[in-house]
């Protein structure tokens, strides 16, 4: 049984927003970042996915750019219980990408410029659900949100879009990435708070 | 559910204010018993739930200030003056009062008494917090590795922890604390500045000691101290970062 603080009310949203349980809304956009922050120039940036055989898929900056993009307006879910609400961007569908690739993978350790990785599953980033961010807002993603580009997989704790992705391993088996080895869920969904191991 | 009930440690408990004192003026460190603590390492955070009477509830994380000390917790919270949960934390919750608390969590921003390597804390307002559980953890221990704090402040009052820290930087063998003023420094002091390539190079270790970084404050501080220990030459990998908003 939950403990009542005597005299909390705290400070309730309006009913129309639905917000994942111990979530609170946010108009900032903070930054949380394990260390400091990679400066990529579009010019030496490369994304390559890797499949569980071994073969290699590489994507320049122009050859990213050069891709069909989307927009999605989306609100993202941070672990350290802030929420944001219609966020925008610009970027390539994961389903574009994986297109060509071929793999018979269920996991992906996804990798940033700088060291930072996460891990999902790979359906995860299918089926119109991921993509490689490379605008917010109709601008460039600023270094310290990530740019000049990241992982956008909004259905999971924001953890999961890797700022300065670099790369994609498909792997056969799951291998927890950084914050996941530091104590934080493997998944990580929002609506189940899945914030850390066992929950 | 099963892994935190084997582990222990992630499951929500309830915790009673053992002490609500001020820091600063607009800051107080609220000592909490949690039976069953597990203990923690120096820079790990506790998720607070508050629930109201009608069954809604709120969480906030906050970085844990004490060394592990039996089942003893002390948080320095910062009131927000439109928080939704500070302004309770601070002004409302006396002794005996009993909030829900779970950690310990956090295994990238800790310090390890068995590394060896220097330590170099970077602090900006209330990021003092996790980096004096490091200080305090380090005395605790009866650590010889050396510590070397630099902290940034507006004016003298708010320094957290002040008569501590002064009474530390005398006594503990090892740690040196240099404060920084940016809005108003008490007589005698350099004139207010903010943390540069100075101040980290002269107060900082060299990047060739391999010191361990950890640098703990609002984003715009974190982003401009980690960049300038880049620059002069300190690998990212050994930088690390907890930002506040």
């Amino acid at each position: 049984m939950a403990i009542v603080s005597p005299g909390f009310s705290g400070r309730r949203r309006s009913s129309d927003v639905q917000l994942p349980p111990g979530q609170y809304l946010t108009e900032d956009f903070p930054v949380l970042t394990a260390g400091p922050t990679p400066r990529v120039p579009t010019d030496r940036w490369e994304l390559t996915i890797s499949t569980e055989a071994g073969r290699k898929h590489v994507w320049s900056w122009q050859d990213l750019t050069g891709l069909p993009a989307e927009k999605i307006t989306t609100d993202i879910h941070c672990v350290t219980k802030w929420s944001k609400l219609g966020t925008r961007w610009k970027g390539v569908s994961l389903d574009v990408l994986l297109e060509e690739v071929e793999t018979a993978a269920d996991f992906a350790l996804v990798q940033s410029y700088g060291g930072y990785t996460t891990n999902l599953p790979l359906e995860d980033l299918l089926d119109g659900q991921a993509w490689i961010a490379y605008r917010y807002d109709d601008d460039d993603i600023t270094p310290e949100h990530g740019g000049p580009a990241r992982l956008l997989v909004p259905h999971l704790y924001f953890w999961k879009s890797a700022k300065w992705v670099r790369g994609i391993q498909l792997l056969l088996e799951d291998e927890p990435g950084f914050w996941e080895t530091a104590g934080y869920h493997d998944y990580g969904d929002p609506w189940r708070e899945q914030r850390y191991q066992g929950d | 559910m099963a892994r935190a009930a084997v582990s222990g440690r992630l499951t929500w408990r309830v915790a009673s204010v053992a002490e609500n004192r001020a820091i600063t003026a607009s800051a107080r460190s609220l000592v909490f018993d949690v039976p069953g603590w597990p203990g923690h390492l120096p820079g790990q955070h506790v998720d607070v739930r508050l629930t109201a009477e009608d069954g809604y509830s709120v969480q906030r994380s906050y970085s844990i200030a004490s060394a592990a000390n039996g089942d003893r917790v002390e948080l320095a919270v910062q009131r927000v003056a439109d928080g939704e949960v500070s302004p309770y934390l601070c002004d409302v919750l006396n002794a005996g009062d009993q909030v829900e608390l779970r950690g310990p969590v956090g295994g990238w921003f800790v310090w390890r008494a068995t590394d060896p390597a220097p330590v170099l804390l970077v602090a900006g307002g209330s990021g003092i917090a996790p980096l004096m559980a490091m200080i305090r953890s380090r005395a605790e221990q009866g650590s010889r590795v050396p510590f070397r704090l630099v902290y940034s402040v507006r004016t003298p009052q708010d320094v957290y922890f002040a008569d501590e820290l002064r009474q530390r930087a005398r006594e503990d063998a090892g740690l040196d604390v240099h404060l920084v003023y940016t809005r108003e420094a008490p007589e005698g002091a350099p004139a207010p500045k903010r943390i540069g390539v100075a101040t980290l190079n002269t107060h900082g270790w060299p990047p060739d000691f391999t010191p361990n970084c950890f640098v703990c404050g609002p984003t715009g501080f974190v982003e401009a101290v980690a960049d300038i220990l880049v620059a002069l030459g300190h690998d990212p990998r050994r930088v690390r970062t907890e930002r506040f908003g």
